[in-house]
């Protein structure tokens, strides 16, 4: 192999630069979270299995229905309907962002851009 | 190839350094607007396209100008163009990338951009757009490098790429009249809804194009030790005379249909870009620049001594390209904006930063250009060499 | 033992079966029983009425709208936004502008300017994503999700009905509506008719808000319906007809 040092020298500084998260992260330690739940509830509109594997597909969906194909109510796999809308569904029993959805996605990088635009209850109350 | 781009002289070196500045400018400038959005330029809800679209809207002309290079040498097999041919072809990569840089900059939410792809809606003309960009793109990258490709191996170009080449051909064109599409086919714009507007794109890029492609020829002619050929250029500077000559004629048309048919929605833009109205003049002065330059070029271009000698054709066609990029860059945007659709007038006028991007995105157009430009002389140079060891050899 | 390649890729292909068939059981989506039915939704907003209590209705359609819907106010002319709002004769009908007489009756006629919905809209004709489409009732709606801030609507627009966010508009709300969301910086919106309060079986906010009860909202496609009986009897306008946009807003002027 012709520059043999370079080359090598060169794969190296790549695999490091295309690790970069790994280094950044190693020897974080941080707890597993534990989203709080609604007090007052006890399932949501589908399983809790469900809505871990699936929230975000069914958020999308969500707004495809609501937004692209005016169908405005979910009918879950148990028969209930449900009025689609993230504020005036979702967040009225998930009414804390920050201790249900954010404790989750800041554990493992997400950043969804939904609340560009979406209000969280505690951003409405502090803006009054 | 790409070793004759690592190699050069100190101006060279200084030139992409130079190039490279503002290039890093440029990228600052658009950090900001990453950041706050693309309030930090001039533009409004009323005039709500400006620089960024005026530029691209230029530079399609541009990339689609190749083709004056390209079809006379395949398809006419007109020889005195050989040298100058991949000038045209890598002119054209440099300018369409310029293009979608242009575009990606205007756009209010840039993480989307595949949403074009994603979702292709053939009844946007801009999707039309994208799809011959990119093509253009490809095929010129294709043509122009293989063809570069096999005279540095000492070969002609391989026949398979014929096609692709008479392809590159009728796509250029097509890439241009698609962007005038974006403007004429628009209802409530009355300095945009003309069915010439796709003739007089053609016009000004078939001007425009190849008289930077004689400027350029003319400095490599200085700067690099390459003649294009006196005969190659002279072709040239008549089809920047014959299509500079249509363009002005082009705009005499919408000048005379606006004003002779009395109806004063079609007069307002003209009248606002030439004369100012309601009080508002702001383009004034550089529309009449653009057309007294315009005046001077064609007086030079037309005049058989002034043509021939090169200084005055360079003085002609840098007249021809400025000229150009006012009319059909920022006269066309705001012309078309104003006055609004409620008849009232919104000034516009491009911002630093704004300006900032705009010059950074050439600035990385002509870094490109000119690192293709080096691989190409080198090429040839290098050819020529051979040849004459080669004669040496034959004789001995 | 060793897992040998075909079975390791079995065992991968039902893998990503069982996947892909638990993610498709989810639920159905219909339509609310109580949501407002109709082909083409239209106003008919009569200027008459307008004029009459201009003075003293304090523009309760326009504050309501841009209230319920998280319009910002930003006081800077060239960055704003607005959904609806109030314009003068000749600015709204400028075609018009060169009949003397109608423009001296109509001079002083306050006009309340908004998406027209066209039933042939440049701006959906245009859009490379499809973020803004026509739906089957007639409202031209957006999907702030999917624009990407290219403006060619804007251009395309022959009433300069579209806004875009230049700058991050939260900063320009003074009171948030928590039960709506706002916009982002670099998206284009514009007056959607309050489809979402038509998918609760409401009319549009600007109707229900104005104290003259000047506006009327209503199916054109729907023979019974009041705003045909409406347009039958009075004297109707359309902003730049002659562009066959077809608009759905008509203005009640005699």
């Amino acid at each position: 192999m012709y520059n043999a040092g370079k080359v090598i020298i060169f794969i190296v500084v790549l695999i490091l630069f295309f690790t970069i998260p790994m280094w950044l992260n190693l020897g974080r330690v941080e707890a597993i979270p534990q989203p709080e739940l609604p007090k007052d509830k006890t399932k949501c509109i589908e399983s809790k299995e469900y809505m871990r594997a699936y929230h975000m597909k069914l958020l999308d969906d969500w707004r495809k229905q609501a937004i692209r194909e005016n169908k405005h109510v979910y009918v879950a796999k148990d028969g209930e309907k449900h009025f689609v809308s993230l504020q005036k569904t979702c967040m009225k029993c998930h009414n804390n962002k920050e201790k249900f959805c954010d404790s989750c996605h800041n554990f493992v990088v997400t950043h969804p851009d939904c609340w560009n635009c979406h209000i969280a209850p505690e951003v409405a109350e502090k803006w009054q | 190839m790409i070793e004759k781009a690592l190699t050069g002289s100190k101006k060279y070196w200084l030139w992409l350094a130079f190039l490279g500045t503002l290039i890093f400018i440029g990228f600052l400038c658009y950090l900001l607007q990453w950041k706050i959005g693309l309030g930090i330029t001039g533009m409004s809800r009323d005039v709500s396209w400006g620089f960024y679209i005026a530029n691209f809207t230029f530079l399609v002309g541009v990339a689609a100008s190749a083709v004056m290079v390209v079809l006379p040498y395949y398809w006419h097999n007109y020889k005195d163009f050989g040298k100058i041919t991949v000038l045209g072809e890598f002119l054209a990569i440099s300018a369409v990338l310029m293009c979608m840089l242009f575009i990606f900059v205007d756009l209010g939410q840039p993480n989307r951009v595949l949403n074009v792809l994603r979702y292709p809606t053939p009844n946007s003309v801009f999707f039309f757009d994208a799809c011959v960009l990119s093509g253009y793109l490809l095929l010129n990258l294709l043509c122009g490098w293989t063809v570069l490709h096999a005279e540095y191996k000492g070969t002609k170009y391989p026949s398979w790429l014929k096609p692709f080449i008479y392809l590159a051909i009728l796509w250029a064109p097509s890439i241009h009249i698609v962007t005038a599409f974006i403007y004429q086919g628009i209802p409530g714009r009355h300095f945009w809804l003309t069915a010439i507007m796709a003739p007089r794109f053609l016009a000004s890029a078939f001007s425009a194009g190849p008289a930077l492609i004689i400027i350029l020829a003319l400095l490599l002619k200085r700067v690099a030790n390459f003649d294009a050929g006196q005969k190659a250029i002279q072709t040239l500077a008549k089809i920047v005379t014959y299509a500079f000559v249509l363009n002005l004629l082009f705009f005499f048309f919408e000048v005379f249909t606006a004003f002779y048919s009395g109806i004063q929605s079609h007069q307002a833009p003209i009248k606002y870009l030439f004369a100012g109205l309601h009080g508002h003049a702001e383009w004034v002065p550089f529309m009449w620049a653009s057309y007294i330059l315009a005046f001077i070029a064609l007086i030079l271009l037309v005049i058989p001594a002034t043509r021939k000698n090169e200084t005055t054709l360079a003085v002609a066609c840098l007249s021809v390209f400025i000229a150009a990029w006012i009319d059909k860059g920022i006269g066309l945007i705001t012309g078309g904006y104003t006055p609004t659709p409620f008849e009232t007038i919104t000034p516009y006028r491009p911002t630093l930063p704004e300006i900032g991007i705009a010059i950074g995105i050439w600035a990385l157009g002509f870094f490109v250009l000119t690192i293709l430009y080096k691989i190409a002389l080198g090429v040839k140079e290098s050819k020529e060499l051979r040849v004459k060891y080669q004669g040496v050899l034959i004789k001995k | 033992m060793a897992i040998k390649r075909r079975d390791l890729l079995k065992l991968g292909g039902l893998t990503l079966i069982g996947t892909a068939a638990s993610a498709a059981v989810g639920g159905v989506y219909t339509k609310p029983q109580e949501a407002l039915k109709g082909s083409r939704w239209a106003l008919a907003i009569d200027v008459v009425k307008c004029k009459e209590n201009r003075a003293t209705c304090g523009l309760k359609c326009v504050e309501v709208c841009h209230s319920l819907h998280n319009v910002p106010s930003i006081p800077d002319k060239k960055k704003e936004i607005k959904w609806i709002w109030e314009e003068k004769f000749e600015h709204a009908f400028p075609e018009h502008e060169a009949n003397y007489y109608l423009n001296e009756k109509l001079h002083d006629t306050p006009f309340l300017l908004l998406c027209n919905h066209c039933d042939n809209p440049p701006c959906v004709r245009v859009c490379p994503t499809k973020a803004t489409f026509k739906r089957e009732d007639g409202i031209v709606m957006m999907d702030y999700h999917r624009c990407i801030g290219c403006r060619f609507c804007m251009a395309a627009c022959p009433y300069g009905a579209r806004s875009f966010n230049w700058i991050d508009p939260r900063p320009f709300i003074a009171k948030v509506n928590p039960e709506y969301p706002s916009r982002m910086k670099g998206v284009v919106e514009k007056c959607t008719l309050c489809y979402e309060r038509i998918a609760e079986g409401k009319i549009p906010a600007c109707v229900e808000a104005c104290p003259a009860k000047a506006i009327v909202f209503g199916d054109l496609k729907n023979p019974n319906d009041e705003i045909n009986k409406i347009l039958k009897e009075r004297i109707a306008i359309r902003r730049k007809e002659e562009l066959t946009t077809y608009p759905s807003v008509f203005y009640l002027i005699g």
